[in-house]
């Protein structure tokens, strides 16, 4: 017993280290499998406020630039209102486009990152207005990423350009659809895997969300193709996507609620278990 | 609370801040950041209190962490560079380093940029490997750890060279 506590006073630092160096680690794993960062993260109090009021000061220089962006989104939604106002019939209501189930909300991405390999943002929305996890955050040029962890007032966002996110998506011209990924590289390129080998991929072509998961309506643009090759099996294609989207410069935001995502989700547990 | 504790806690902040609010954002060449904060740990007095310095770089990374959202990685990378710190200052100024109580403003340059150096890529080794988490991006990693380091340490450098100046 004697010698047991000599030892522990004699490597009391070593000890202490160890402890330390595993308890960071295990913050570390956590942070790595996907919805686990329980304890650190910025939604809180502290680093949420200072981020806020760092980005009140930030956003007034590219101002100039978000107008722009807001001002082109408007124009292309009031061309759209000007088409479906000349093609309305009142004896005739065309049920694919009446999809009332998506609810968007805007806001404001707070603190934004794209040089690590697990990025996540921070916008300035929380449980206060109703943002609950596996929520889409979307700018006006295309997807951004999924609500991660909520706070009251704050929620983080697992960016695209984040290597454990996963995102359906597919060609806009045919439905076949694969999985978005991001190899940790470029912010400019994600990649599109598990695409079938029988998809006519063209160079140039445009990607879209698929809607098959309950986050993304369908058709919510993502990029262009930049290059795509054959995988390992040489049964699908890995497709290097261009994004629409400069993420590393973005301000204003849309959350997506899908207000049906329980309903879809009950069914889909129920049918899994029988 | 004597005024040199009042001092260091007064450094821990302020490097935080710089931190998070400018240096974290500098992103040059799309991943390149200096980490400056590293500062706190290279300039803690060398008589310590082992445990307590131990404990203070745990918080100081996991306060980055907090604010990078990067889970535990800054608060490992911290915690390895103290504890191994008794052993770098041995290399880097023999070891008579225990008896002499060193200044940092009075050691010649050279000696300081070993020092500053030596640490900084542990650091970042450590960091950029936890970060990364994959060892098949290994080239990926040695790559940020690398580019990372050359702006940590001249920035390092550059402060304590201003900040000493005033205090002659």
């Amino acid at each position: 017993m004697q010698q047991i506590l000599n030892f522990i006073i004699r490597n009391k630092a070593f000890l202490l280290y160890l402890l330390l160096f595993s308890v960071a680690l295990l913050f570390t794993i956590q942070n790595h499998s996907y919805h686990k960062s329980k304890f650190i993260n910025s939604a809180n109090f502290v680093s949420g406020g200072i981020y806020d009021q760092l980005n009140t000061v930030d956003q007034y220089f590219d101002l100039k630039v978000q107008n722009e962006n807001l001002v082109e989104e408007n124009a292309r939604l009031r061309n759209q209102i000007e088409a479906i106002e000349t093609t309305t019939d009142s004896t005739f209501i065309d049920t694919t486009n009446f999809d009332g189930s998506f609810l968007f909300k805007p806001t404001r991405i707070v603190k934004n990152s794209y040089s690590a390999s697990t990025n996540i943002l921070l916008i300035d929305k929380g449980e206060a207005d109703s943002i609950k996890q596996d929520f889409g955050l979307i700018s006006p040029k295309g997807v951004i990423g999924i609500v991660d962890k909520t706070s009251d007032n704050y929620a983080t966002i697992i960016s695209i350009l984040n290597t454990k996110s996963r995102i359906s998506a597919q060609l806009k011209s045919t439905n076949h659809f694969g999985t978005l990924t991001w190899d940790g590289k470029s912010p400019e390129f994600v990649q599109l895997i598990d695409i079938p080998k029988i998809a006519p991929v063209q160079v140039g072509d445009t990607i879209v969300t698929s809607g098959r998961s309950v986050i993304f309506p369908k058709g919510i643009l993502i990029g262009t193709i930049e290059d795509y090759k054959l995988d390992a099996a040489e049964n699908n294609y890995e497709i290097s996507v261009k994004l629409f989207n400069d993420m590393t410069n973005i301000e204003h935001a849309y959350i997506i609620e899908h207000l049906d995502a329980p309903e879809i989700n009950n069914l889909l547990n129920l049918s899994n278990e029988q | 609370m004597n005024n040199s504790t009042l001092l260091h806690i007064f450094r821990f902040v302020i490097l935080v801040l710089v931190q998070v609010v400018v240096l974290n954002h500098i992103n040059f060449l799309g991943y390149i950041n200096p980490y400056l904060y590293i500062l706190f740990i290279v300039l803690y007095p060398i008589k310590n209190n082992r445990l307590l310095f131990l404990l203070f770089s745990f918080l100081l990374g996991l306060t980055i962490d907090m604010f990078s959202d990067s889970g535990g990685v800054h608060a490992a990378a911290c915690v390895s560079i103290t504890y191994l710190r008794p052993l770098i200052l041995k290399w880097s100024f023999g070891s008579a380093y225990e008896h002499n109580s060193i200044k940092f403003n009075t050691i010649e340059f050279g000696t300081k940029l070993l020092y500053i150096s030596i640490l900084t890529l542990i650091h970042h080794c450590i960091l950029f490997l936890l970060e990364v988490f994959n060892f098949s991006e290994i080239i990926l990693t040695l790559q940020k750890t690398l580019f990372s380091s050359i702006f940590t340490i001249l920035l390092c450098t550059i402060v304590t060279i201003i900040f000493s100046k005033r205090s002659k």
